[in-house]
């Protein structure tokens, strides 16, 4: 029950807003850090807590893309596809997902550990191609540096060469200057 | 270098500036703060923003005095502020750039607008893959509020101003300020029919200012430096102030410029961003964002600037430049787009759910070498059955990749239904040929 596991959360949440349905979205992300996913029964719980039924709750949850209404992978790529990482080869970095892991958009490894989405714009087209793994953003992919992301993270769980905070502007290099 | 002076980037720009309120302070931050809190009547405060000329810089490129001034005055309940950061706009991540390097600007801008509409409670609805965004927000509201710059009583004058940070969860419709907050009352994002509009009748139904970003981050220089300084920059009188630009693509240094309005895309394109990333010439650039028409080398000397983008068929939008050489398949650049906002169209309105499902449909079968002639006319009719048929803008959006394509480079459609009306001849003449 999230009420009991995260009663300070939920209270200091609510605080924020006039309104209890303005906590909706935020509760909803609390059930989906517990549990991976948002549940049924968290919704319902949700709905019990905020006052409103359901249906209120389900709606608004099915709405947004960032609500997983059903279990992923321990580590979610999600590769951005729209044009401004196409140009500079977004595409390429899909391929290496399907070469590397075996898994098209949408798919999970059959160990549970990495779910592939193909997803809309994630404001980093000037740092393009890029991914966002979890809460974490990886930028200008190469090959090697994709190669080392999945090692790492199947060996430790995370891997230093996530970017942020945002990374420019940067030194040039002595030729341009 | 650039030669232009950079003002919301500039902290950022100086070695080790980490964006703590440490550094923010030593760099004169929070003195604009200090200048109008309980010593410059709010009023004043609306009427220096009005007189500097500063526009909104989201899109729609609205006066941001004059939409402060749109709050009734004798309104005695509350009122809110929410500040726009939910950047979705394919092209556009400047928003990212100033939330994560240089937090307090925002929020010193945040409670300067909070100051002037009388707010008590400002949100920042943030775009939920911004978690270090968010997080860093939260910080720096942290620190401000233990300085005594943000909750009740700041800097001691009696006067209360919250801000929150909230977290979207996905979905681009939430940057058009309506969805936005129906989506921070806990409900699906759907923009709302105007009038009534958010000045009147915003979050919960009380006046409500949204405002972006990088308008915010705004109004601290505004104040310390004068409302005249800020008018003398750029393109006045309707384009006034720097702008940060999102130059993404095909260049050689993709990033950020924050440059005078009024530079030309030749400037931005080859001077600041260093030009082509290969010795191909430039093709095609999109001056403002996805939802902006596409526009050819011919507009290179265009000003950037809200008016001089109009006239030659564009729009400034939210500054997201996309640069793309000799070589690009229009037709494929278009479809990317088109998938894009049909992903993305909410489903309020039919003419843009039904639209964009159909538009992409007709050209995902272009693309694949199966259109046929009468697809363009399709493309056309589906477009014009679109645009002003929708409660939000993103309707009058979704048309501009393929209306824009369409009329600078057609040949490249009627090439590929060209190829694909061959096959299907090629395929006939087997058919008929087998016994």
């Amino acid at each position: 029950m999230l009420k009991e596991k995260y009663g300070t959360e939920i209270a200091e949440i609510l605080s924020h807003y006039p309104v209890k349905r303005s906590a909706l979205i935020p509760l909803l992300y609390l059930a989906q850090q517990d549990e991976g996913y948002v549940s049924e029964a968290a919704m319902k719980e949700i709905a019990q807590m905020l006052r409103l039924t359901p249906p209120q709750v389900y709606e608004t949850a099915t709405f947004y893309t960032m609500l997983n209404l059903k279990p992923v992978g321990k580590f979610h790529l999600q590769i951005c596809k729209s044009l401004m990482c196409a140009l500079v080869g977004s595409d390429t970095v899909i391929g290496w997902v399907k070469t590397k892991l075996g898994i098209k958009p949408g798919e999970t490894t059959a160990d549970g550990l990495f779910t592939l989405s193909a997803v809309e714009c994630l404001a980093a087209c000037g740092t393009a191609p890029m991914m966002q793994v979890n809460e974490d953003y990886y930028e200008r992919l190469t090959e090697e540096k994709f190669d080392r992301i999945l090692a790492d993270l199947k060996k430790d769980g995370t891997c230093s060469l996530k970017t942020g905070p945002f990374m420019w502007p940067e030194a040039r290099s002595a030729k341009e200057k | 270098m650039s030669k232009h002076e950079p003002v919301l980037l500039k902290n950022m720009l100086q070695p080790g500036y980490t964006g703590s309120l440490q550094d923010y302070e030593r760099a004169g931050g929070y003195q604009a703060l200090r200048k109008v809190v309980g010593k410059m009547p709010p009023a004043e405060v609306t009427t220096t923003v009005m007189k500097s000329g500063l526009r909104g810089r989201g899109g729609a490129g609205f006066p941001t005095g004059v939409k402060w001034g749109f709050l009734p005055k004798d309104y005695q309940g509350p009122r809110y502020l929410c500040c726009n950061a939910d950047e979705s706009e394919p092209g556009t991540f400047k928003d990212r750039q100033l939330i994560e390097r240089d937090p307090h600007q925002i929020l010193e801008g945040i409670l300067l607008a909070c100051y002037a509409i009388g707010a008590e409670s400002a949100y920042i609805y943030i775009r939920g893959e911004f978690v270090l965004g968010a997080r860093i927000l939260e910080a720096a509201i942290a620190e401000a509020r233990t300085a005594g710059y943000v909750g009740a009583n700041i800097l001691g004058t009696g006067i209360t101003a919250n801000v929150w940070v909230h977290r979207g969860a996905g979905a681009y419709i939430c940057g058009e300020e309506t969805a936005l907050l129906e989506s921070l009352e806990g409900k699906r994002g759907l923009p709302r029919v105007k009038p009534p509009f958010p000045a009147t009748h915003g979050l919960y139904n009380k006046p409500t200012v949204v405002n972006n970003v990088e308008t915010l981050a705004n109004l601290p220089h505004i104040i310390s430096r004068g409302p005249e300084w800020f008018a003398s920059i750029g393109s006045p009188p309707k384009s006034t102030g720097t702008r940060i630009f999102c130059v993404s693509g095909h260049v050689k240094r993709p990033g950020n410029y924050e440059v005078p309005m009024g530079v030309t895309f030749r400037e931005l394109i080859y001077e600041e961003a260093g030009g082509m990333r290969s010795d191909k010439p430039l093709k095609a650039f999109i001056p403002g964002g996805a939802s902006a028409p596409f526009l050819t080398p011919d507009s290179l000397d265009v000003k950037l600037d809200f008016e001089s983008v109009a006239a030659a068929g564009s729009m400034l939008g939210s500054g997201g430049v996309t640069v793309m050489e000799e070589g690009t398949d229009m037709v494929w650049a278009a479809l990317r787009l088109m998938e894009f906002f049909y992903h993305e169209s909410c489903g309020k309105c039919s003419p843009c759910r039904e639209g964009s499902s159909w538009l992409v449909q007709t050209m995902r079968r272009i693309v694949a070498k199966r259109g046929r002639m009468e697809d363009l006319e399709t493309l056309v009719d589906l477009c014009k059955n679109i645009a002003g048929r929708t409660v939000c803008a993103f309707g009058d959006a979704e048309i501009s990749p393929i209306m824009s394509t369409l009329k600078h480079w057609r040949p490249e459609y009627v090439m590929l239904i060209h190829e694909a009306e061959a096959a299907n001849l090629i395929n006939l003449k087997r058919t008929v040929a087998r016994p």
